[in-house]
């Protein structure tokens, strides 16, 4: 699905990538992780193209993206920041997102599932941060692409929204979806994902399944698996 | 592109602003035409206006709008567009609302005291084009100052500064060099010197159109020559072409070059 | 030569009518009956008829014929003659359109006799000459000619008063197509002329519209003088004359007086002379003259002055022209008062820092000053002279910057306190209202 060749990207003075590599394969849910500013969000922004390397190569499907340019309909993206026009009404942003798209998508049971059906009347800026993530979430999943990049989906949802998130990611994956996920919500990367990449200092220090970060730590939870790898690498 | 400038007009057609530049312009036009009935000479103050208000409301105009639509932006950037067409839709939502703004609000007092039967339309005609070229203009160098600086404070102090500097003290500097080298013959030069400022490049053109040339002597004779030409109005034409063109282009470069 | 019979010699009053007074027609009539008991053979002046068709078929043939101080009736038609010399006081009158037609050759009538009328005739096709001046009409050395109801087409010059006086040049038109200064001629011109009045005529596309050079005592009154190649109304070495009513239109430049005195300039209309070196009038080397109720509109320069001094500009109007007043070289002691400037792009332009003239009472339409006191008159005091005019008189080709924002801005700081412009080149009186 995605291959990314020795990537290098830096801001300024900052190495946020140093050569990174990557294969994922169709199919799966990959978690992203690592310590704040480890290049996260940047690793995301480059494959979909927002971010422009320094150098390496990113491949997507199959094709390098510099020579692919509508490779990015086969992606959905959710911002890590849920940010809107103000003054557009949730039923009209579904509206703008589905022309300037024109890609199949049914946004209707998202809608119920999120429960907000209420708020397609109201402006965005009246809407709280939860609500507003649900929307995001709306406009990601109402496409059908086969990779999915998540960017902290969980941020200000409430419980019985965050089920439905699993529940929804769940069946994804069953349907062979790939779904690209970065989040600091241990336990969510435990309930879904099927293997982590830890990243750090610009590379990927470890890439593999949950149980194998639990063996090469010797610990028992994710949580501190991962709070391990970050201790070790200040010893 | 087209879809992002409909949205971008939209989302401005909403927006309390438009209707003050709007409202503004309807009373400027109103207003001059009160309180001077004679529609040329109302066309002459309206030059006054035109080349200092026209660029600055653009300016400060096109940097609100690119600080204030940044989630807008954002929403654009997540979805598989292209980033040139994000900004030029912006940016052409912009523009066009502005100008429509211009023409509307000036046009509907002009068209009110009787402009098609009178003589005036065709300098009235320029004045409506020159100002949607410096509309154009300076709307798109305020969003390449907006896009090159994320800090909202110093964006806008950059895009008041260049229209100071293209509006004032560029004239200032034009004059100086004049006064300096008045040893010299100047025609050229000066000629030069009113092609590269859009804002003098207009004057000039509203000017000899109000046939003020014979004011200008023996430069405006030179002037004449050149502006009043075919050719001369083809390069004129060109120049503010080029004016536009430029910034629009230097936007998507920048636009295809930047991190998001 | 001529016979010279003077005592019928109509007393022409130097800055009036030709016809006499009530006592002088009555002297008239009893010397005509006098006539007609003592000299049978001038008892009934002779009137001749010429026409096509007619025994007398020509001008020259009927001057031939004719005796002094009698009548020639010309019938309509077409005349082809040319150098016609008129050598004794007869009258001519046209009935119905009688056309000369002077077919390019040369002049076509000259007068040279005292008291010779021409009235209503057509005078066309005078013969183009780079060495002579050929006019449709020439009086030389003559008195008390009439020239009235003329109308003249293709020309040279047109009417060409030479070393004459106590004349009237009344009503006529003269229509050329100068293309040229140098290959076309003036439309009147008086050449060491006395005691003529010039009064009602049309003069319209010559060189200069009317022309005086060493001529004085001149009355110029109610005659248009519009699209001219040079000037409308053109003095040289001249005194004493005087000009009113007048209008001044759409010519090279309008009315140029130079090196003449006392002249007499009263409301004249001064319109659209409109041109890189265009002016509504031009005053060179005048002294002492009057400039009062006279109204300049949309020219480039109103008034161009330049070395003249005592001169009163009263109760003009200066209406959107570029330059209302533009002073050039030494000026002193002029006064303006009570004249309305009206959105000039520049009311008066310096190219000096001193000034002796006086501002006093006029009406500016860029005055922004209040009247607490309320009596009409401003107080603050208005300073007609901008920096940008300063600045364009040192450098010329700044004027491209005219109406821009820079310019506005040093303007208005100059005006707060000045540097360059003369300091005590004020208004100390601006009037609120319009003075006229």
């Amino acid at each position: 699905m995605i291959q990314i060749k020795n990537l290098h990207k830096r801001f300024g003075k900052n190495q946020v990538l140093e050569g990174l590599a990557l294969d994922l394969k169709p199919g799966g849910i990959y978690a992203v992780l690592g310590p704040n500013g480890s290049g996260k969000t940047t690793l995301i922004k480059c494959i979909l193209g927002m971010v422009l390397p320094d150098r390496g190569t990113i491949s997507v499907g199959g094709a390098d993206i510099r020579r692919n340019p509508g490779y990015r309909e086969a992606i959905s993206y959710l911002p890590q920041i849920a940010s809107f026009p103000g003054n557009l009404r949730v039923g009209e942003l579904i509206d703008m997102i589905l022309d300037l798209r024109k890609q199949t998508a049914d946004p209707a049971p998202l809608i119920g599932m999120f429960r907000l059906e209420p708020h397609l009347d109201k402006r965005l800026s009246a809407l709280s941060g939860g609500t507003l993530q649900k929307v995001n979430l709306v406009l990601t999943f109402m496409f059908d692409t086969p990779l999915y990049i998540l960017d902290e989906p969980t941020t200000g949802l409430d419980p019985a929204s965050l089920i439905r998130l699993k529940e929804r990611i769940h069946s994804m994956r069953e349907q062979g979806k790939t779904l690209l996920v970065t989040t600091h919500i241990m336990q969510f990367v435990e309930e879904v994902a099927d293997q982590v990449i830890y990243l750090l200092e610009g590379k990927i220090y470890f890439r593999g399944t949950l149980d194998a970060l639990k063996n090469k730590t010797g610990q028992q939870d994710v949580e501190h698996a991962i709070a391990a790898i970050a201790m070790k690498d200040h010893v | 592109m087209f879809k992002i400038l409909k949205y971008s007009f939209y989302d401005l057609m909403r927006s309390r602003w438009s209707y003050v530049y709007f409202i503004f312009y309807l009373a400027l036009g109103f207003m001059l035409l009160f309180l001077n009935n004679d529609l040329s000479k109302a066309v002459i103050t309206l030059m006054n206006v035109i080349i200092v208000l026209v660029p600055l409301i653009a300016t400060i105009f096109g940097v609100m709008y690119f600080y204030n639509s940044r989630e807008f932006t954002q929403l654009l950037l997540a979805q598989p567009l292209k980033r040139t067409q994000i900004f030029l839709g912006q940016y052409f939502g912009v523009a066009g609302s502005l100008c429509l703004s211009l023409v509307l609000g000036l046009g509907i007092p002009f068209v009110f005291y009787g402009l098609f039967k009178s003589s005036a339309i065709w300098d009235f005609g320029l004045l409506l084009v020159t100002g949607g070229f410096l509309t154009l203009i300076f709307t798109a160098l305020s969003f390449n100052i907006a896009l090159s600086n994320a800090n909202k404070i110093k964006g806008f102090g950059y895009a008041v500064l260049l229209w100071l500097f293209l509006a004032v003290i560029y004239d200032g500097l034009f004059l100086l060099s004049l006064i300096l080298f008045e040893a010299y013959p100047l025609d050229n030069f000066s000629l030069a010197g009113t092609l590269l400022n859009p804002i003098d490049l207009s004057r000039t053109l509203i000017l000899l159109k109000l046939d003020i040339s014979a004011l200008l002597g023996y430069t405006g004779a030179v002037f004449k020559q050149f502006f009043g030409t075919e050719a001369g109005l083809l390069i004129s034409l060109g120049v503010l072409l080029l004016w536009t063109g430029l910034p629009i282009w230097w936007l998507t470069r920048q636009a295809r070059r930047k991190d998001f | 030569m001529a016979k010279r019979l003077t005592y019928l010699r109509p007393r022409v009053a130097p800055h009036g009518s030709t016809f006499p007074d009530a006592a002088g027609a009555l002297s008239l009539i009893l010397l005509l009956t006098l006539c007609l008991t003592w000299v049978p053979a001038l008892a009934q002046p002779g009137t001749i008829r010429v026409c096509p068709d007619c025994g007398v078929s020509s001008l020259r043939e009927a001057i031939a014929l004719a005796t002094a101080h009698d009548t020639l009736l010309i019938g309509a038609g077409t005349y082809r003659e040319s150098e016609i010399a008129i050598d004794k006081p007869l009258t001519l009158i046209a009935e119905g359109r009688a056309v000369i037609d002077g077919e390019k050759k040369g002049e076509v009538i000259t007068i040279e006799a005292d008291s010779v009328t021409i009235d209503g005739l057509e005078v066309r096709n005078v013969g183009v000459s780079y060495t002579r001046d050929n006019a449709a009409i020439r009086v030389v050395n003559s008195r008390a000619f009439t020239i009235r109801n003329v109308v003249m087409e293709g020309l040279f010059f047109g009417i060409y008063l030479e070393k004459s006086r106590e004349g009237l040049v009344e009503d006529n038109t003269i229509r050329g197509e100068a293309e040229e200064e140098f290959n076309s001629g003036n439309g009147i011109q008086l050449w060491y002329c006395k005691d003529v009045v010039v009064t009602g005529n049309i003069v319209k596309r010559v060189r200069d519209g009317i022309y005086l050079e060493f001529s004085d005592r001149i009355l110029i009154e109610n005659n248009t003088s519009a699209d001219n190649i040079r000037y409308g109304l053109h003095f040289m070495f001249s005194n004493d004359d005087q000009y009113r009513n007048n209008r001044f239109e759409n010519n090279g430049a309008g009315v140029a007086v130079m090196f003449s005195k006392h002249i007499e300039m009263h409301s004249n209309t001064f319109r659209k002379n409109w041109g890189t070196a265009s002016f509504g009038l031009l005053l060179k080397e005048i002294n002492d003259a009057e400039i009062t109720g006279n109204t300049f509109e949309e020219n480039t320069v109103g008034i161009s002055i330049e070395g003249s001094n005592r001169i009163a500009y009263r109760g003009n109007v200066f209406a959107n022209n570029g330059w209302a007043i533009k002073v050039r070289g030494a000026c002193y002691a002029n006064t303006f008062s009570g004249n309305d400037f009206l959105h000039n792009a520049f009311d008066v332009s310096y190219n000096s820092n001193v000034n002796d003239n006086v501002f006093r009472g006029n009406f500016w339409s860029d005055y922004a000053g209040y009247d607490l006191d309320r009596d009409g008159r401003g107080d603050v005091p208005y300073r007609p002279v901008k920096l940008f005019s300063y600045i364009v008189n040192r450098t010329p080709e700044t004027i491209v910057l005219l109406r821009s924002l820079f310019m506005d801005l040093i303007d208005f700081s100059e005006k707060v306190s000045p540097v360059f412009t003369p300091d005590n080149l004020v208004d100390p009186y601006p009037k609120m209202k319009r003075n006229l």
